[in-house]
Formats: C-alpha cells, sequence, structure tokens
C-alpha cells in the first residue's frame, strides 16, 4: 500500500511549502500492523506509526509557478533517477530475504502460525483447506483494516502520544527481539559459536543505534540500511508464519485494498494524507523509506523525530517543486506506509512519530524550510511495499519448485511493476499505491513460471538444450 | 529482461500444450524448442517498438531534440539484458545444484555437463547481446535481410545445441557463429578495423 507520493512541486517562488507528514498512512498501518501482531508473542507491539510514520507531506497543492513543460521534462529526468533510487532499496531488501531463506532453515520450518491466522492448512481435503486460507486471509485483512482506521482516527484526533508510544514500541521489538532471533538462528545455520555476553552486546548497539537512527536523527545511509533491515525482518516473519495458500490469498488481497485506501476519497490512507497536509505536518517518520537527505537537515531543526521516524517512505517526487524535503511522508505514506506500518508496528513495535514533534514542527514558522534542490528530492516508499514484495519474492524462493527461476522471474517482474508505478506516478503527480502492480505481475509470474516454464526448462537442461 | 520473461512465458504455454497434447514422448521439445525461439523473437521486435516510442518521447522532451540515449545504446543494453536474463534462467539452477553434493554424469552421461554449460550459456548472452544490436539496426533501416539473420541465426543456435550431447558438433559452430555475430553487430554499429586500430592506439 506504499504510495508513491508524487509531490507536487510546490514551489512559491524557490520557497517549498512543507510537506505534509506522510505519516498518516504509516500510522494508520501501524494500529493494523500492530493489532495483528499483538497477539502473538512475538508480535510487535503495534507499531501504530511504524507505518504511518511517514512524515505527513505536506503536499501543499500549490499551483507550480514554474513551466508546466519544465516541469514535465524535469519530471522526466529526475523520474528515472528515482528509479534507481528506489530500484537498490528494494533489491537489497530481497536480496537479504532470498539470501536468508536460502540459507537459515529456520524460516522455512513449520513452526505454527500466528494468532492472527487461526485455521490451519494441513487438511484432508482440498475445499477445506482453500476454505481455512480465504478465512484466515479474511482476518488478517479485517485485522489490517481496523489498525489502519484506529490509526487515522488516533491521528485525527491528535492523540500523538498514543501513537508515538505505539511505534516506539513496535521498533522496539523489532530491532531487538526479532534480530536477536534472526541472529541466533544465523549462528545455528552456520555452527558458529557465541557467548551470550557479546550477543547481548551486539543486539544492545544495533537496537539502540537503530531507535536513535529512525526516530531521530542519523546518516541517511545508516537510516535507510536500519529501514531495509527492519523490512527484511518483518517479511521474514511473514514468509515463517503464514502458511502458502494464506500467504498468496494475502497478497492479492492487501494490493486491492492497497488500491481502494489509497485511491478512494473516504479511504482509510487517503484520509490520513489529506489529514496530515492541512495540518503541515510530516507523517511518522518511521514508516516510510525516504531516499533524500535534505530534508532530513532541514527537518532536524524543526522535527527530528519526524524526520527521523519515517522510514523515508519514498515518494515519487516527481514534481521538482519538491515539497518540502522534510518529512515528505505524505499521506500518500498511506499507501505503502500501511503495510508497512503494519509490518513495522508487528515488528518494530509502535513506533509514533511523537505527535509532540509534529506540534513542534507546526508551530514553526513555514517558510522555515529551505528551498529544496529539485535534484535532491527524493522518493519515498512505504516500509510496507517494501515488506509486501519481499514476502512475496521470500516465499517463491522457499517454495517454489522452479527454485531459483521463479526466484528471478517474480524479482524482475516485481522491479517492472515498481517502474511502471513510477512512471504513473509522475503523471498523475499524487499519491499511489505501490502495491497493486508489482504483486498482481509478481503473481502471475510466480504462478506461471512454476507451472508452465519450470518443466519446460526442466526438460531443456536435461537435455542440455538452449533456447 | 521483462519482454524475455513474456515471451518465455508464452512459450512454455504453447509447449505444455502440446506436450498435454501429444503424450509424454520426447518428440514436442525440439518443437517447443523453435517455438521458444521465434517467441524470443517476437519479444525483441515488441522491446524495439516500445523503446523506439520511449526513443520519441524523450526526443520531444529534451531540450535540443534530441534523445538523450542514442538508438545504438539502447540496442546494447536490450539485447544485454535479453542475454542476461536468458543466461540466467539457463545456468542458476545449474550452479545451484553444482554447489551441492554429487557426481556429474554418474549415469552414464557426459562429465563434462558443467564445463560445458557454462561455455554454452556464455556464447549465448554474448549472441543475444550482438543480435539485439543488428536487430535494433536493422528495424531501425528497415532492412529485412539483417532481420532474417537475426532470426535464422537463433535457430540455428538452437538447433546445434540439440546435437548435445555430442559437444564437438555444436560448441564449436556456435563458438563460430558467435564470434561471425560478434563482427557483424560491431561492423553494423558503425565500428570498423580503423577505429580499432584508434582506440587500440590511444589517439
Amino acid at each position: 500500500m506504499t504510495e508513491l507520493s508524487a509531490h507536487l512541486p510546490q514551489f512559491q517562488h524557490g520557497q517549498l511549502t512543507e510537506n505534509f507528514p506522510d505519516t498518516h498512512l504509516s500510522n494508520t498501518n501501524d494500529n493494523s500492523e500492530r493489532r495483528r501482531h499483538d497477539n502473538s508473542e512475538r508480535r510487535r507491539n503495534d507499531n501504530a506509526e511504524s507505518e504511518t510514520n511517514g512524515q505527513p507531506q505536506n503536499n501543499i497543492q500549490r499551483v507550480v509557478e514554474q513551466d508546466e513543460e519544465e516541469d514535465e521534462e524535469l519530471t522526466l529526468k529526475y523520474g528515472a533517477k528515482h528509479v534507481i533510487m528506489l530500484f537498490v532499496p528494494v533489491t537489497l531488501c530481497m536480496v537479504v530475504v532470498v539470501a536468508t531463506i536460502k540459507s537459515v532453515s529456520f524460516y522455512t520450518r513449520k513452526d505454527g502460525q500466528l494468532i492472527y491466522t487461526p485455521f490451519t492448512e494441513e487438511t484432508e481435503t482440498v475445499g477445506q483447506r482453500a476454505l481455512n486460507s480465504i478465512l484466515n486471509a479474511a482476518i488478517m485483512i479485517s485485522v489490517i483494516i481496523v489498525m489502519t482506521i484506529l490509526l487515522v482516527v488516533l491521528y485525527k484526533y491528535r492523540c500523538y502520544k498514543v501513537i508515538h508510544g505505539w511505534l516506539i514500541i513496535s521498533s522496539l521489538l523489532l530491532l531487538f527481539f526479532f534480530s536477536f532471533i534472526y541472529l541466533g538462528e544465523v549462528f545455528k545455520t552456520y555452527n558458529v559459536a557465541m557467548d551470550y555476553i557479546t550477543v547481548a552486546l551486539m543486539i544492545w548497539n544495533f537496537g539502540v543505534v537503530g531507535m536513535i537512527c529512525i526516530h531521530w536523527k542519523g546518516p541517511l545511509r545508516l537510516q535507510q540500511a536500519y529501514l531495509i533491515m527492519i523490512s527484511a525482518l518483518m517479511a521474514l516473519v511473514f514468509i515463517k508464519y503464514l502458511p502458502e495458500w494464506t500467504a498468496w490469498l494475502i497478497l492479492a488481497v492487501i494490493s486491492v485494498y492497497d488500491l481502494v485506501a489509497v485511491l478512494c476519497p473516504k479511504g482509510p490512507l487517503r484520509m490520513l494524507v489529506e489529514t496530515a497536509q492541512e495540518r503541515n505536518e510530516t507523517l511518522f517518520p518511521a514508516l516510510i523509506y525516504s531516499s533524500t537527505m535534505i530534508w532530513l537537515v532541514n527537518m532536524a531543526e524543526e522535527d527530528p523525530e519526524a524526520q527521523r521516524k519515517s522510514k523515508s517512505s519514498t515518494y515519487n517526487k516527481q514534481a521538482p517543486a519538491s515539497q518540502t524535503q522534510n518529512e515528505d511522508a505524505e499521506a500518500d505514506d498511506g499507501g505503502f506506509s500501511q503495510e508497512w506500518q503494519q509490518q513495522r508496528d508487528n515488528r518494530i513495535g509502535p513506533i509514533e512519530s511523537t505527535p509532540e514533534s509534529r506540534a513542534a514542527v507546526q508551530a514553526l514558522p513555514s517558510n522555515s524550510q529551505t528551498s529544496e534542490d529539485p535534484e535532491e528530492r527524493g522518493v519515498k516508499l512505504g516500509l510496507g511495499d517494501f515488506i509486501f514484495y519481499s514476502v512475496l519474492v521470500g516465499k517463491a524462493s522457499a517454495t517454489a519448485s522452479g527454485d531459483w527461476n521463479t526466484t528471478l522471474a517474480c524479482f524482475v517482474a516485481i522491479l517492472i511493476g515498481l517502474c511502471l508505478t513510477l512512471l504513473l506516478l509522475a503523471i498523475f503527480k499524487k499519491a499511489l499505491p505501490a502495491l497493486p502492480i508489482s504483486i498482481t505481475f509478481g503473481l502471475v509470474f510466480y504462478f506461471a513460471t512454476d507451472n508452465l516454464v519450470q518443466p519446460f526448462m526442466d526438460q531443456l537442461a536435461f537435455h542440455q538444450f538452449y533456447i | 529482461a521483462f519482454f524475455w520473461l513474456l515471451s518465455l512465458l508464452a512459450a512454455s504455454l504453447l509447449w505444455f500444450v502440446s506436450r498435454a497434447l501429444s503424450g509424454p514422448g520426447d518428440a514436442p521439445l525440439p518443437l517447443g524448442a523453435a517455438a521458444a525461439v521465434l517467441l524470443q523473437e517476437l519479444g525483441r521486435f515488441a522491446c524495439f517498438k516500445l523503446l523506439k516510442k520511449a526513443d520519441e518521447g524523450l526526443a520531444t522532451l529534451s531540450e535540443d531534440g534530441r534523445s538523450p540515449i542514442s538508438l545504438r545504446q539502447m540496442a546494447y543494453v536490450s539485447g544485454l539484458s535479453f542475454g542476461v536474463i536468458s543466461g540466467l534462467f539457463s545456468i542458476v539452477n545449474i550452479l545451484a545444484d553444482s554447489a551441492g553434493p554429487g557426481t556429474v554424469g554418474i549415469h552414464g552421461d557426459s562429465p563434462y555437463y558443467f564445463i560445458t554449460s557454462a561455455f554454452l550459456t556464455m556464447a549465448l548472452v554474448l549472441l543475444h547481446t550482438f543480435w539485439g544490436v543488428i536487430f535494433f539496426d536493422a528495424c531501425e533501416r528497415r532492412r529485412a535481410g539483417g532481420l532474417g539473420l537475426v532470426v535464422g541465426g537463433h535457430l540455428l543456435a538452437s538447433g546445434l545445441t540439440l546435437l548435445n550431447p555430442r559437444y564437438e558438433a555444436s560448441l564449436g559452430p556456435i563458438f563460430i557463429l558467435t564470434l561471425c555475430t560478434g563482427l557483424w553487430a560491431f561492423g553494423s554499429a558503425g565500428g570498423s578495423f580503423r577505429s580499432v586500430l584508434e582506440c587500440l592506439s590511444c589517439k
């Protein structure tokens, strides 16, 4: 559901308008995520903000003073750059997930299911299994929806503290607990002897630096790296605990939901973005992956937390007049942030964009934001998007009979979907859901490759024919 | 890459259907392979059309009316991506298996399976790149001869691999084919003996 928000260039004589915190989206997501994960023991606390940490971008849709054509041209030119800027983190996340799945057997063992998916898939008949998976998916989706709505409600009524607390607990859980388990499993796989003291030190450092980077200030690369790692951890948890058919169904339904939530006027994510825009706030930083650094610098003065928090969602800032670099977390985050948030919530624990910080930001004069350099504008992508892309590719590599062929095919399909989405973002210039197109392509290619291409390639390879 | 995958998908569909129709014999495999080749070329053509459109769009938007990416570069990139994805699909499972336990050719097949696979894949990747360049060039200048030769060359290469595991018969000709195609692509991309000399002497 990550929305690639196309930031309209909000130039006003060179001054960038504030971006709404896009955390909206992430927040709602967080809530939903949290709910989902709450029940499982390891579930991360609701990252209420996890998803919506996207700083609400103040997408003040001001009229662009620039020449329209110039805009378009710049848009396309920088659009290509943004595509590349998004490719790298998405690829990295997927690579990490696939590498882990292939090597650490823990994540492919069936050790039970989440409490959100109570129906088992080990049934006798196919019909029963189908029914169970549909019920599982329905439960999961309703949890997500409820959490999203809760997040939007919290945001609307300015219960910022709750959201922030939620996000912080989620990120805590994700950074410490899940990475501890991950590290333990990696050590087990490679038979590395390790003592508890070293592990405690490592995990402590990793977690604390992560919290600081995500919720406060930190180098951009480090923050991006942490966001990628968190997304990968979350995706791994999903891959492990979701049974087969449920996982595929959930992916399909989530992309539909993403589409609906972001584009419908009454959709929660859209409301989140709009509210954030109205209030000129940034969305929660912990839920959005952003590829620019500038807004960090800008925001540092005003809302360090907001900046940090949003896991920079990559928005497609198509318009050169990018919104202030500050948390461009547009409400569009809701697009991806939802999923992202949910995931984040679960994993990281509630990451809340501090309402205080946001209030602080709003209190600051709005023209304190420096004009953004068009080239520096980056794209924001919700973390939920990362997570679901990685879930798709990870599941493909874990359970496909075609093995690497299927994984490769899904990988290419997702990247092409991302390209298309970014292109649409350039054309429409508003927050878009990043999930539907990519997930659709990915699913189509997965099933097609697994069932049709695999036997073909197998036979060809057996006889050593080349096509 | 995407287009190659699409064509592969279509080819597998065809093969699957034909296999279901003709029973569990081995016969449909060459047929499926030939169909796959043709569909790949079709995919390459679709790629060309799309890139041409995008190129025109870029040209109109750029400041001086020219596209920032030359058609040659696009041809090279598209050929390369075709080659890479085709090579990956051909080799990655073999690589994964080669990292595991086992003996090559224990059931009487050739023990040189891995090495020849590696060489063939390399040749194929190079061939795809060259074919991409030649294909785009031929389409650009509307010379049917180039097109026909690319398709014919592809069919020939595929057909030669059908002769495996008689490696002498397939590896040799394929490499010769690769060399010739490479020279031809180089020539069609505007290079010449003189330009090679200039490059080598670092003028």
